[in-house]
């Protein structure tokens, strides 16, 4: 199978439709194909795409001379493509992909909010990222708004969002957050319950809304690097590798083996913390509290090497464009290899308590279920997409350096529950600690005088796509660069777009005390799409 | 009558009182420490929760614009209704003026009390999670009471009374016996205990999950002084189960006189026991995760009918022995 050659059947299938696509190149957002497309085509090219069974995974919009540019990026079998097409600025309408897509639900309300797009046949047509910051005509992110803001002063609380009634006997409202007991992040929980089944939840985000696509826009490479660091702290390595492998690829610079090992190295480290962070709080929140500290101590632990290694704990802005700011040397590999046997050692008889536990079971097996089919149509990756069987993982079905030289296997579940989410992020600690030692051994053969990081000459107006798998699952940033070599534009789509909606639909059935559970096992992050 | 009329007996009374107050931070701090340790760290200090108690009761208590009065008085009835509950409960010595005038029925009362107030106080302000908590507070303490009653009957028909002095005191004459009916009494008991005290698996005193709690949502809204009496409150609900258990099935060590060196003796053997009982509570909050909420029903069912049982047991095999 070859990659990419599904693709001539779904033109084929498009032009059946007597969609044109007129068109296309792909070298502009390697390693994606970019197809151009009519505007009034946009609803069909999706149609064609589901039929096709083609998961959806992101839109962002972008303002160039007063046109409004949308993107979508398709996936099917690892390989990716990107439909754009072009709009007036002034009030640009475009058909909706959310009535074939539930997946593009929220990404399009965000857009609606931020550029002004408005979507055609939306269902859902409240505000989303847009609290009460802006005027209702306010765009944002459109190019003529400042990045300093209005000036609107305080911005008054986002309380009359209509929240669907409902009603019948016994049928309540438990309005939870944004301000949370536990140190969590700003969100907020609508559960309509009749008495503790849960009937519904609704959940309203955006209180961490921080600019990152508009504070990114006049950016120097450096910059925008450290900008996505910061788009989720628990994703620090993962976002930034994001941003600057879409930068390398704008620039069409090819960083050393050694950088692209390191960053391997790194962003695995960050999935095993936060593996292992969440096993013990999903435990935690089931009451067992045992296992919280247990998996406390080894992150903590985990945590200070990696300070040692990089200086930092989360390993922040470590990862910059062309490379990587530390070197990995003989005294550093041995301290990591000593490490993981260290870990493979500790987490060993842990995990066997955890799945041997009667009691956690009976909490853990079957709460919380996500259906394979309901993960499909949420396009949900990482964890959560690999315990309801969707098997999307960019470093095995779209290989990067260093992947693409390694062997390695993809933890796969079925069983959509807690108990699954829990097993993969178990056997992912198990994966990530053999690549690593991959990756070392790799790096051993390294020369120790090639260089970890490459000059960066911004190649003006280009444009990239960074496509990274972070612990959380796919990371997709796009970058485009202006006439003067600075970011235009910057979009980073965490998998937390997707794994927010199957939130919703995984708690229904539960009852209202197993919620803090259901969460923790999905684990999205607020701050990474809020933006 | 002379012990009802006896000035030195009911400052003993009194002093059992206080060191019921006293000591009751105490054990809630050994049952966390005990916990600590078994999750392989160090734990706060056993006089943390007298640190956190002063600290509160320092703070300024802020009450939410929506609060009745029983919102405020709610504190002080469910503290002082607690106090005189354990109050009846022998402590040291067997016989005390005040457990001469209240029985176990009365006890059970008191105790009931204290959480019709602490549940109203929950709904009082009128935010979900109070409503929430108390509803499951509720649906807990229906199962949880006829469970307790049923097991302390078994007892109290085995010694013809439904005093606790003289239940104590006939367990000492009756000397070490291994009856089937105090048995199950007992399981029942420590069933009930972990139930009504809100500890794990029934209710998680550690959490900061609002959706999952039961004790703490209800109490949720309270600050300063009232949240100091209500977690008071709730550490003497638990050294008064403590004191149940122990001082019913095994009273061994309790003074008989009132006298300094069986005082003594008894303060020493409580300590022991209550140690003791803290760390199999700990030991059983390690190993277990907490159930799902409509588990519960199941396990205070057991506990109802292994109470059933001991009386059965009573009945057929040790009734006329």
């Amino acid at each position: 199978m070859n990659r990419f050659d599904w693709l001539s059947e779904y033109l084929a299938r498009l032009e059946d439709e007597h969609v044109v696509v007129p068109s296309g190149n792909t070298q502009s957002l390697a390693p994606a194909h970019l197809l151009i497309i009519d505007p009034e085509d946009w609803a069909k090219v999706a149609v064609v795409a589901k039929q096709m069974g083609l998961r959806w995974a992101a839109i962002w919009g972008d303002e160039q001379d007063h046109d409004i540019v949308l993107t979508v990026v398709l996936v099917y079998q690892g390989d990716y493509i990107a439909l754009r097409t072009a709009m007036t600025g002034d009030h640009p309408v475009i058909a909706s992909h959310t009535p074939v897509y539930a997946a593009a639900d929220r990404m399009e309300r965000h857009l609606a909010d931020m550029l002004g797009v408005q979507f055609d046949g939306h269902p859902d047509p409240r505000r989303w990222t847009r609290h009460r910051a802006w005027e209702a005509d306010e765009y944002p992110l459109r190019a003529h708004f400042p990045a300093a803001g209005q000036g609107n002063g305080l911005t008054p609380a986002d309380s009359d969002y209509p929240f669907p009634p409902i009603q019948g006997s016994g049928v309540y409202e438990i309005p939870v957050g944004p301000v949370h007991a536990g140190i969590i992040e700003p969100g907020h929980f609508r559960f309509q319950a009749a008495g503790e089944p849960i009937l519904r939840l609704e959940e309203r985000l955006g209180y961490v809304h921080k600019g990152i696509e508009k504070r990114a826009i006049g950016r120097d490479a450096e910059g925008l690097a450290r900008l996505a660091a910061r788009i989720s702290g628990d994703s620090t390595v993962a976002h930034s590798w994001a941003a600057c492998q879409a930068l390398e690829r704008a620039c069409h610079v090819k960083i050393p083996a050694k950088a692209s090992l390191i960053r391997g190295l790194l962003c695995e480290r960050e999935r095993v913390a936060n593996h292992l962070g969440d096993i013990g709080a999903i435990c935690n929140d089931v009451g067992f509290a045992f296992a919280q500290m247990q998996c406390q101590a080894l992150r903590e632990q985990w945590l200070r090497h990696s300070l040692t290694l990089t200086g930092h704990r989360l390993m922040m802005d470590v990862v910059l464009p062309g490379g990587v700011r530390v070197d990995i040397d003989q005294a550093g590999r041995e301290l990591l290899r000593a490490e993981h046997v260290w870990l493979r050692e500790q987490i060993g008889p842990l995990f066997d308590i955890l799945n041997d536990h009667p009691s956690l079971e009976d909490r853990l097996l079957s709460s919380g279920y996500l259906s394979p089919a309901s993960a499909a149509e949420l396009g949900v990756s990482g964890y959560v997409g690999k315990a309801s069987g969707q098997a999307v993982d960019l470093r095995k079905d779209s290989p990067y350096a260093p992947y693409s030289r390694l062997s390695f296997s993809v933890a796969l579940s079925e069983a959509g529950d807690v108990a699954a989410r829990m097993a993969i992020r178990q056997q992912e600690i198990y994966s990530s600690l053999e690549l690593m030692n991959e990756m070392l051994d790799i790096l051993e053969n390294t020369a120790e005088s090639e260089p970890t990081q490459v000059k960066l000459a911004p190649i003006l107006g280009a444009e990239g796509l960074g496509l990274i798998d972070g612990w959380r699952g796919e990371i997709i940033s796009h970058v485009r660069l202006d006439d003067k070599g600075r970011i235009a534009h910057f979009f980073a789509r965490d998998p937390s777009w997707f794994s927010w909606p199957a939130l919703e639909r995984i708690v229904l059935g539960n009852i209202v005390p197993d919620f803090p559970v259901c969460n923790k096992s999905v684990n999205a992050s607020y701050s990474g799409q809020d933006l | 009558m002379a012990d009802l009329l006896n000035p030195v007996d009911w400052l003993l009374a009194l002093l059992q009182v206080l060191l019921f107050a006293l000591a009751a931070p105490l054990l809630a701090a050994w049952v966390k420490r005990i916990k600590s340790r078994l999750q392989n760290r160090r734990g706060p200090s056993l006089l943390q929760p007298y640190r956190d108690l002063r600290k509160l009761f320092r703070k300024e208590a802020r009450v939410a614009n929506s609060a009745s009065p029983l919102f405020r008085a709610a504190p002080y009835v469910v503290f002082s209704a607690t106090l005189i509950a354990a109050s009846t409960v022998p402590l040291l010595a067997v016989h005390l003026p005040t457990a001469i005038l209240a029985d176990v029925i009365v006890l059970v009362g008191f105790l009931a009390l204290a959480r019709f107030f602490l549940a109203l106080a929950g709904m009082d302000v009128g935010s979900a999670f109070g409503g929430m908590g108390a509803s499951r507070e509720m649906l807990i303490s229906a199962l949880a009471e006829p469970a307790m009653l049923m097991a302390i009957f078994t007892l109290t028909m085995s010694a013809h009374s439904t005093n606790l002095s003289s239940v104590i005191q006939h367990v000492l004459d009756s000397g070490l016996l291994l009856r089937p009916s105090f048995l199950f009494a007992l399981l029942a008991l420590l069933l009930v205990a972990v139930a009504e005290t809100g500890r794990i698996p029934i209710d998680n005193p550690a959490t900061h999950l609002e959706l999952t709690m039961v004790h703490e949502a209800m109490i949720l809204e309270y600050s300063g002084r009232h949240l100091a009496l209500m977690e008071w409150a709730a550490q003497i609900k638990l050294l008064l189960y403590g004191v149940l258990i122990s001082n019913i099935f095994l009273p061994w060590g309790m003074a008989q006189q009132l006298e300094p060196l069986p005082l003594l003796i008894g303060l020493a053997a409580i300590a022991g026991k209550l140690m003791l009982l803290g760390v199999v509570l700990a030991v059983s909050e390690t190993l277990v995760a907490k159930m799902r909420l409509f588990r519960v029903p199941a396990y205070l069912n057991l506990a109802f009918l292994l109470g059933l049982l001991g009386m059965l047991s009573h009945v057929i095999l040790e009734v006329g022995v």
